[in-house]
C-alpha cells in the first residue's frame, strides 16, 4: 500500500475527528435543552405533544413504530401511484409491486437497499416526496430512538425516556437538515445537478443521441451521505460523475458518511458525564475500522490471482494506483476506494464509490463483515450507537464477572432484564441473516436471484441479507430481485431495524429506574485502553463467530483458490 | 460439623458422584439447563442414526457415529458428575449434621416429658447436664457451658447464660455443666440445624441474580450458534458438499459454552460449600454473591477492631474534688455494672486507694441502655451517674446543675489520647472523668488496607465521642467513622449508603443490632449472639469472628470470577474448534479436481491427521475439559485484590487467551493418538 494512501487515510481520520468532536457536542446539547423555539411550538401544538409529556419506553416504541407504519404506506402508495403524479417529466409508470413494498421497507428503515435503478424506475415526485423525504425521517427516527435510549443510561428513578416528537423534530430540523444544506451547497457549487427539468440529450463524438439523466440531485446526495442512507439518485451511486464529480467532493461525502455516526459517540459522552469513556468506545470503534482498512486496501492493491495471471500491468507508478481496478473509479484510485468501501459498510450506508462486486475475495470479505458486526462500527445515525451499547453490556457484564463484582456500566448494575435485551438486541440479527440466506440459497426462486456461480454467488446473496439485516443497503451487485427475495429482504430490513431498536428502548427503559453507585477500586473502569481492547475483542468473537461458517465457504474458499 | 474434608476428592465422594450421574440423565433434570439440554438430545439422535444405520446393514462410517454418539453421552455424563460431586461434599456435611438432630425426649418446666421434634414457638423446657438440647432457644434462667462442637466444630466448650448477648442455644448442641431453662423460639422443622442441613445439602439453592443473567446470556449464545451450524446445512449444500446430521451435532456441540454449561451448577455448590468449610452459614446464594459486591463495610469497634476490653487508667478529677472521692463515686457507680469497663473500675479504685467493694444500703440501679447511654445507682435519694460526655451533661442539666467549663477541657484530654472519658456525677455536680483505654488489635491495619485494595470503604461504629472515635480509628486505619452511635444513627448510616447506590455489609450480635443487619445487604450475625440478631442477618458466622466478612467477601467475588472466566475460555475455545472442523467438514470443496482438496484445506493449520479424526478429536477435547475443570470449578479461581483493571487484564490474559490457544494444542495431541489409532 502507497505512502500517499496512508496519508489520505490519516488525513481523513483527523478531519474527522476535528469536525465530529464539537457536532456530537452541539447534538447533546439538542437533545438536552429544555428551550422550545416558536417554530418548534407551532410544530408541538399540531401533534398536539409537548416536551414536557414523556413517555416511557413502550410508549416510546409505540410512537416509533405507528409513524415508521404510516410512512411506509405513504412510501409504497407514492411509487405505486407515481404514473398519475406530477414532477414526472420521463413519465415513468408505477413501480411493480414488490419492488415499491421492498423499496418502502428499505427507506423507512434507514436501509436504503435498491432493487431499482433510481433514474430510470422512480419519477422525481418519488425521488422526492417518497424517497429523499425518508431518507432525512428514517435517520431522525434514529438520532430520536439514540437520544431517548441514552436518557436511560443517564437518568436515575425515572420510567420515563423522553417524547418521540421532540426528539424527531428536533433531529431533523436541528441535525440533518442544516448539514444537508450546507453539504448540498458545496455540491452543487462543485457540479452536482439539482433541477427539475428532464433528461438532458447529448450528441456524442460518434454523432449518437445520449440521453443523460439529470434531477434534484445534490439534495439527495447530501441526505444519502450524512443520514447513513446510501441510496443515491442513480444507479451506480456515487460512482457517476454527477453525484460525486471530483476530489473534493469525494472527500466531503467520505467524511459524511461517518460524521453523525461518529459524532453521536460524543453526544453521548456529553449526556453521561463520562467523556473518557466516550473516547475509548470511540477507539475500539475506530481500531475496528482501521483493521478493515487493513485487509481491503492491501487485497485491493495486491490485486486477485486472476487478474495478475491476466497480464494486465498492476504495479503502482507515478499516477497510477495500480492494483485491482476493476469496478473502480480511476479518478478515485485503490486507497479512496478501499477507504469509502470500508465507511460505507461500517457505517451503515451503503453508498459506493466502486463497484463491490469487483473487489477482491478478501476486500469484499471485508466490507461483508464490517456489515455482519451489526452496524455498530460507528454504524447507522442513532442505531450505530444503540447497537454498540448491546456489545458493550456484554462487554462489561463478562468483564464484570471476570473482576468479582456485580457487573456496572456507568454505575448502574446490569442484571438479568438488560443482558436479556443486549443479547436480543447483539444476536437477532445475525441469526436472522443466517436464516435468510439459507432460505435464498437452497430455494428454487432464491437462487434465481444470484448472477454468478460457485462461491462469489453464495457470497453475493450472503452479502444481500447481510445488508438488508443489517439496514446498511450497500449492494454487492450480482444478486437481482426476484419476488421470493424482494420479500425476504423486506422481511429483513423490517425485522433487522425494529427488533434491536425496540429491544434499545427497553434497555433504556430498564436502566432509567436504576440508581447509580459511585465507582470504587474494586470496579472495572470503563474509561480505560484495556476496556476498548476488551470491547474489541467481544465484537470479534461474538459476531466473528457466527459468521465464520459462512464466511468460508463464500469469500474464504474464494480467496484461498490459489 | 463434619469438620473439613481435607480433600475435594475423596474417594468416597467421586464414587458416589459417578453413581449419581447417571439419574441425572433424565430429561426432565436436563430442561434445567438448556445447553446440556441440548448436548443429551444430540446424543440421543447421533445413537439413533447409530441405531437406523446398524440395522439397515448402512456400515460405511457406522463406527464413526457410533463413537461420536459415545463422547456425546461422556459430555453430558461428564457434565452430571461435575454437579454431583459439587453436591456430594455437601451430602456428606448434611448426613454428619443429621446425626446429632436429636431424636431424645424433652422436659417441660411442668415435668410433662414431650418428642423434642413436636416443641412449639413459647415452650420452656429444662435441660439438665450431660442432655442434649431439643431446640433453638433463649436461656431465661442459669448458667452453663455448652459444647457447640456439632454445629460449629470448635471442641472447646462455650458460656451461656440467660439475659445479655450470650443467651441463644442452638438445638443439637450439648449442655456439660449445670442447668439451663429454655424457652424455645423456633418452629419445628425451621431449627438453624434444619436449615442448615438444607442450605450445604443444596435443596433449596436458588439461582442468583448474576447467575441468572449469566444464563440468559449463554442461551442467547446457544441459538445462535444453533442457527449457525444449521444453516451450514444448506450453506454446504450450495457448495456441493453435503454434511452429514452426524457432524452437524457434533459441531454444535463442540460449539455452544457446554463448558461452562457443564460447570455452571458446580461452582454455584461449591461457592456455597466453601463459605461452610469458613464456617459460615449463608441463608441464600444471592447472599453470597452480594459479599462480592460490598462497597461499604460497617464494623463495631468493640471487640472488632479493639480488645473488647476498655480498662480504666486514671482518674481526673475536676478542681476541687479529691481523686479519692472521684474514685469512690465511680466504684460506687459501677458496682453493679458487670461489663469489662466497669468491672476495671472497681479493680482501678481497689489498687489506688484500697476502696474494698461494700455492701450498698438500699438502692436501685440505673442499667446502661443505648439511648441514655449512661448508668449509675440511686441510694440514699442520691443519684450517682457514670457515662459518656454529652449524656451525663444533659442529665446534670436535668437535675438542676451545669457543668463545669473545665470538664470539657478533661473530657476533651482524654479523648485526644484516644482513650474513652467517662464523666461521673453526684446528683447536679460533675466530680471528674474516668479515663478508659482502648486496645486496638494487632494486624487490624493490614486488613484495612486489603479491603481498600478490594475497593471496600471501612467505617467504624462507636458509641465514642468524635475525637475519641477519631483518634482510634487512624490508630486502626479504618477509612470513616461513625460516633455517638445509637442504633438510629446506625441505620441512617446504612439507608444513606445505600440511597447512594453502595452494597453496605455489617457484623452484629446483639439484640438492638438486629434492625441494622436486617437493612444491610450483608448482615452476618455472630453465633453467639441473641436469636434476634441471627434471624435478622443472612449469614451466621459459627466462628463469631467479626473480620471474618473478608474472607466471605473473596468467596463472593470467587464465584463471579469462576463464571466469568469460564464462560470466556468456553467462548475462546470455538476459534480452535473452527480451525479443526470447518477446515475438514469443506477439505474437497470446490477442489480444482475430484479426489484433490480444495482452497479450504489451507485452513488445516493444525494439519490433522483426517477429517473424521479432526471432528472426532474436537468433541473429545469438548468432553474432556469438563472433567478436566472441576477442580478449579469446585476452587474457584483465586481473587486478587490488586484492583479491577489489572485482575481483568490477567483474567482475560489466562482464560481468554490462554482459551484461544489451548485448544489448538490439545486438539493436536489428541488427534495425534486418534488418528493413529484409526490408522492402525
Amino acid at each position: 500500500m502507497s505512502g500517499n494512501g496512508i496519508t489520505q487515510i490519516l488525513i481523513y481520520a483527523i478531519v474527522l475527528i476535528a469536525v465530529a468532536y464539537p457536532l456530537g457536542i452541539y447534538m447533546a446539547r439538542v437533545f438536552e435543552s429544555r428551550r422550545v423555539h416558536v417554530t418548534e411550538g407551532w410544530f408541538y401544538r399540531l401533534v398536539r405533544t409537548s416536551p414536557e409529556r414523556e413517555q416511557d419506553w413502550k410508549g416510546y416504541a409505540k410512537s416509533v413504530l405507528l409513524f415508521s407504519l404510516l410512512a411506509s404506506v405513504v412510501v409504497y402508495v407514492i411509487q405505486r401511484l407515481q404514473g398519475h403524479l406530477f414532477l414526472n417529466p420521463d413519465h415513468l409508470k408505477a413501480v411493480p409491486s414488490h419492488i415499491a413494498l421492498n423499496t418502502a421497507a428499505s427507506f423507512v428503515t434507514n436501509t436504503n437497499w435498491q432493487f431499482y435503478g433510481g433514474e430510470y424506475t422512480m419519477s422525481y415526485f418519488s425521488q422526492m416526496a417518497a424517497l429523499a423525504s425518508q431518507q432525512y425521517i428514517s435517520a431522525g427516527v434514529g438520532i430520536a430512538v439514540l437520544a431517548a435510549v441514552i436518557r436511560g443510561f443517564s437518568r436515575r428513578s425515572s420510567s420515563e425516556l423522553g417524547n418521540f416528537w421532540v426528539d424527531l423534530y428536533r433531529a431533523i430540523v436541528y441535525v440533518l437538515l442544516p448539514l444537508s444544506l450546507i453539504l448540498a451547497v458545496i455540491l452543487v457549487w462543485q457540479g452536482v445537478p439539482q433541477t427539475f427539468s428532464g433528461h438532458a440529450t447529448a450528441k456524442t463524438l460518434e454523432g449518437a443521441a445520449q440521453t443523460i439523466a439529470r434531477g434534484p440531485v445534490a439534495l439527495m446526495i447530501a441526505i444519502k451521505q450524512l443520514g447513513t442512507n446510501g441510496g443515491g439518485f442513480y444507479n451506480s451511486n456515487s460512482a457517476v460523475p454527477f453525484e460525486n464529480p471530483n476530489g473534493l467532493t469525494n472527500f466531503l461525502e467520505l467524511i459524511s458518511i461517518l460524521l453523525i455516526p461518529a459524532a453521536q459517540v460524543f453526544m453521548f459522552g456529553k449526556m453521561v458525564l463520562a467523556r473518557r469513556h466516550a473516547w475509548m468506545v470511540f477507539a475500539a470503534m475506530f481500531a475496528v475500522f482501521a483493521l478493515a482498512i487493513g485487509v481491503s486496501l492491501p487485497a485491493e492493491q495486491h490485486g486477485s490471482q486472476v487478474l495478475r495471471a491476466s497480464g494486465v500491468n498492476i504495479t503502482q507508478g507515478h499516477g497510477q494506483s495500480g492494483g485491482n481496478m476493476s469496478d473502480k473509479e480511476v479518478r478515485f484510485g485503490i486507497a479512496n476506494s478501499a477507504l469509502w468501501a470500508t465507511a460505507t459498510t461500517d457505517a451503515s450506508n451503503g453508498s459506493v464509490n466502486a463497484g463491490h462486486d469487483a473487489l477482491t475475495a478478501f476486500g469484499g470479505g471485508a466490507a461483508l463483515v464490517n456489515i455482519f458486526f451489526g452496524e455498530v462500527i460507528f454504524g447507522g445515525v442513532g442505531s450505530g450507537l444503540y447497537g454498540m451499547l448491546f456489545y458493550i453490556l456484554i462487554a462489561v457484564f463478562i468483564a464484570g464477572l471476570m473482576v468479582g463484582r456485580t457487573p456496572e456500566y456507568l454505575g448502574k448494575k446490569i442484571g438479568a432484564r438488560e443482558i436479556k435485551y443486549a443479547a436480543l438486541g447483539a444476536l437477532f440479527v445475525p441469526t436472522m441473516v443466517l436464516a435468510l440466506t439459507a432460505i435464498s440459497v437452497v430455494t428454487k426462486s432464491g437462487l434465481a436471484s444470484i448472477y454468478n456461480p460457485g462461491a462469489h454467488g453464495f457470497t453475493e446473496a450472503l452479502y444481500a441479507y447481510t445488508s438488508q439485516g443489517n439496514n446498511n443497503g450497500s449492494a454487492f451487485a450480482g444478486y437481482g430481485a426476484t419476488s421470493l427475495s424482494a420479500s425476504l429482504g423486506t422481511v429483513a430490513m423490517y425485522l433487522g431495524r425494529f427488533v434491536p431498536l425496540i429491544a434499545a428502548l427497553a434497555l433504556g427503559g430498564a436502566l432509567a429506574g436504576k440508581k447509580t453507585a459511585p465507582p470504587s477500586a474494586g470496579t472495572f473502569r470503563t474509561d480505560g485502553g484495556t476496556f476498548a481492547v476488551l470491547l474489541v475483542g467481544v465484537i470479534l468473537l461474538t459476531a466473528g463467530l457466527m459468521v465464520f461458517p459462512a464466511l468460508t465457504l463464500g469469500p474464504l474458499v474464494e480467496g484461498l483458490a490459489h | 460439623m463434619a469438620r473439613r474434608s481435607s480433600s475435594i476428592f475423596s474417594r468416597d465422594i467421586v464414587l458416589a458422584a459417578i453413581r449419581d450421574s447417571f439419574p441425572k440423565l433424565d430429561p426432565r433434570l436436563q430442561l434445567k439447563n438448556p445447553v446440556m439440554f441440548i448436548v443429551e438430545l444430540g446424543s440421543v439422535i447421533t445413537t439413533g442414526i447409530f441405531l437406523l444405520d446398524l440395522v439397515r446393514g448402512n456400515t460405511a462410517g457406522l463406527w464413526f457415529v457410533g463413537v461420536i454418539a459415545i463422547w456425546l453421552w461422556l459430555t453430558t455424563l461428564f457434565a452430571n458428575f461435575a454437579e454431583a460431586i459439587a453436591e456430594g461434599r455437601g451430602k456428606a456435611q448434611a448426613s454428619a449434621l443429621r446425626a446429632t438432630r436429636t431424636t431424645t425426649n424433652a422436659t417441660l418446666r411442668d415435668g410433662r416429658s414431650v418428642p423434642a421434634a413436636e416443641l412449639q414457638r413459647g415452650d420452656v423446657v429444662v435441660v439438665k447436664a450431660g442432655e442434649i438440647i431439643p431446640a433453638d432457644g433463649e436461656i431465661i434462667e442459669g448458667v452453663g457451658s455448652v459444647d457447640e462442637s456439632a454445629i460449629t466444630g470448635e471442641s472447646a466448650p462455650v458460656i451461656r447464660e440467660s439475659g445479655g448477648d450470650r443467651s441463644a442455644v442452638t438445638g443439637g448442641t450439648k449442655l456439660l455443666s449445670d442447668q439451663l431453662v429454655i424457652e424455645v423460639t423456633q418452629e419445628p422443622g425451621r431449627s438453624f440445624l434444619d436449615r442448615m442441613i438444607a442450605l450445604v445439602e443444596g435443596a433449596e439453592r436458588r439461582k442468583t441474580p448474576n447467575e441468572i443473567a449469566l444464563n440468559i446470556l449463554i442461551a442467547g449464545l446457544t441459538i445462535t450458534f444453533v442457527a449457525a451450524v444449521a444453516t451450514l446445512r444448506p450453506f454446504a449444500i450450495y457448495a456441493h458438499t453435503p454434511v452429514s446430521l452426524t457432524v452437524l451435532i457434533a459441531l454444535l456441540v463442540a460449539l455452544i459454552p457446554t463448558t461452562i454449561g457443564a460447570l455452571l451448577s458446580a461452582i454455584g455448590i461449591a461457592g456455597m460449600d466453601r463459605l461452610v468449610q469458613r464456617n459460615v452459614l449463608a441463608m441464600s446464594g444471592r447472599a453470597v454473591e452480594a459479599s462480592g459486591d460490598v462497597d461499604v463495610l460497617l464494623l463495631d469497634k468493640t471487640g472488632t477492631i479493639t480488645l473488647g476490653n476498655r480498662q480504666a487508667a486514671e482518674f481526673l478529677p475536676v478542681s476541687g474534688v479529691e481523686e479519692r472521692e472521684l474514685a469512690e463515686v465511680a466504684q460506687l457507680a459501677s458496682l453493679a455494672d458487670e461489663t469489662p469497663e466497669g468491672r476495671s473500675i472497681v479493680v482501678l479504685a481497689k489498687e489506688r486507694f484500697g476502696l474494698r467493694e461494700r455492701e450498698l444500703g438500699e438502692h436501685e440501679f440505673v442499667a446502661f441502655s443505648a439511648t441514655t447511654r449512661m448508668s449509675g445507682v440511686n441510694m440514699n435519694g442520691t443519684l450517682i451517674r457514670k457515662g459518656a460526655g454529652d449524656a451525663l451533661k444533659r442529665f446534670i442539666a436535668e437535675q438542676g446543675g451545669a457543668a463545669p467549663a473545665e470538664l470539657d477541657r478533661l473530657v476533651q484530654g482524654v479523648a485526644e489520647q484516644g482513650g474513652t472519658p467517662l464523666v461521673v456525677a453526684r446528683d447536679n455536680w460533675a466530680l471528674g472523668v474516668v479515663h478508659l483505654k482502648d486496645i486496638v488489635k494487632g494486624g487490624m491495619n493490614e486488613r484495612f488496607d486489603e479491603l481498600r485494595r478490594m475497593g471496600i470503604r471501612t467505617v467504624m461504629i462507636t458509641g465514642d465521642n468524635r475525637v475519641t472515635a477519631a483518634v482510634i480509628a487512624q490508630e486502626a486505619g479504618v477509612d470513616d467513622f461513625l460516633a455517638e452511635a445509637t442504633p438510629e444513627t446506625k441505620m441512617a448510616l446504612i439507608k444513606d449508603e445505600q440511597a447512594k447506590g453502595r452494597m453496605v455489609a455489617m457484623t452484629g450480635d446483639g439484640t438492638n443490632d438486629a434492625p441494622a443487619l436486617a437493612q444491610a445487604d450483608v448482615g452476618v450475625a455472630m453465633n453467639t449472639g441473641t436469636s434476634a440478631a441471627k434471624e435478622a442477618g443472612n449469614m451466621v458466622d459459627l466462628d463469631s469472628n467479626p473480620t471474618k466478612l473478608i474472607e466471605i467477601v473473596e468467596v463472593g467475588k470467587q464465584l463471579l470470577i469462576t463464571r466469568g472466566a469460564l464462560t470466556t475460555f468456553s467462548i475462546a475455545n470455538d476459534v480452535a474448534k473452527y480451525f479443526a472442523i470447518l477446515p475438514a467438514l469443506f477439505a474437497f470443496t470446490y477442489a480444482s479436481a475430484p479426489g484433490r482438496h480444495g482452497p479450504l484445506e489451507k485452513l488445516n493449520i493444525m494439519q490433522l491427521g483426517d477429517p473424521k479424526s479432526a471432528i472426532l478429536s474436537a468433541v473429545i477435547f469438548n468432553a474432556l475439559i469438563i472433567p478436566f475443570l472441576v477442580p478449579l470449578a469446585l476452587k474457584g479461581v483465586k481473587y486478587r485484590a490488586i484492583g479491577a483493571t489489572a485482575l481483568l487484564r490477567r483474567n482475560l490474559a489466562i482464560y481468554g487467551l490462554g482459551g484461544m490457544i489451548l485448544p489448538f494444542v490439545a486438539i493436536k495431541l489428541i488427534d495425534l493418538v486418534v488418528h493413529n489409532l484409526l490408522g492402525a
